[in-house]
């Protein structure tokens, strides 16, 4: 899976402030691997709530979004983390089932299963011994 | 036809780089407008997890930013003034094999983090949040530790 960045459809609309305010993103870290089924990406968004987070597959882009609804508490000691919106495209291989794409958002964390098509399926072949 | 030429984005990128830059410099992080909002994972790792305290009239909070966390394990005290946080935040289900995975970003494992707190605080009645994998502890200011209004007498 290829990292692709290309800009978000809201990030275009003529308002200058708001196409500021979308920009400033992070980057979330993600764990992607290969299993039977398929590939499992998660991607870690704390401070995310379930109704700000949003995936779309778009001509074989994954595009993960999150926006996030921390606001800093009272007067700060202590700074070592600012939250905005979360940001991250990925090229999927041809061979994931697009219609298939399932996911779960749970403690921060975002899983998605993107299962293989059948014909990208390993497939066993009997060998027969005479 | 791949990208429209997006000026902020771009802008944001280089924003990144010039974090990386200077990310060693030796100054705490948050005393920079341009580094505060740096969160990689790389940092994250080395100081996990990262913490926000803050305070208004009545608490104290610190906030610890930790998706995924295994809640079971997780072990707040306060003791003099020194607050603890432990845990464990678990890898992927199952054990994944090394070479299953495409990218692995994400820290996993034990950790233990310690801070002073700033005032005096009542233990008793600390309270702990998981909430959208941020922890929130709210610890309330001890009595003594309390603003106290002062009435002036005109004689």
């Amino acid at each position: 899976m290829t990292e692709t960045t290309i800009p978000a459809k809201s990030a275009q609309k003529g308002d200058l402030a708001t196409t500021r305010e979308e920009s400033r993103y992070l980057v979330p870290a993600v764990d992607i691997y290969e299993n039977e089924e398929g590939l499992v990406v998660a991607a870690d968004l704390p401070g995310v709530d379930k109704d700000g987070v949003s995936v779309h597959v778009e001509n074989g882009i994954l595009t993960i979004q999150g926006k996030s609804a921390w606001k800093p508490l009272g007067t700060a000691f202590l700074e070592e983390f600012g939250l905005m919106g979360y940001f991250r495209q990925f090229e999927l291989p041809g061979e994931v089932d697009q219609g298939k794409i399932g996911g779960e958002f749970k403690n921060g964390v975002l899983t998605i299963r993107l299962p293989k098509a059948e014909k990208a399926k390993p497939v066993s072949i009997q060998v027969k011994a005479n | 036809m791949r990208t429209a030429w997006d000026l902020f984005r771009d802008m944001e990128d280089l924003r990144r780089e010039m974090d990386r830059a200077f990310r060693n410099f030796g100054l705490p992080r948050w005393t920079s407008p341009i580094t505060r909002f740096a969160f990689l994972p790389g940092e994250a790792a080395r100081v996990y997890p990262l913490l926000n305290v803050s305070e208004d009239e009545h608490n104290i909070y610190v906030e610890a930013l930790a998706p995924g966390l295994d809640t079971a394990s997780l072990k707040i005290s306060v003791v003099q003034g020194q607050l603890s946080i432990s845990g464990e935040k678990p890898g992927l289900n199952g054990g994944v094999p090394r070479e299953a995975y495409h990218r692995n970003e994400r820290a996993a494992g034990r950790f233990v983090r310690e801070i002073t707190l700033p005032v005096e605080v009542d233990q008793e009645k600390a309270t702990a949040e998981y909430k959208n994998g941020i922890l929130l502890v709210t610890l309330p200011k001890s009595e003594a530790a309390k603003p106290r209004q002062i009435t002036v007498k005109v004689g």
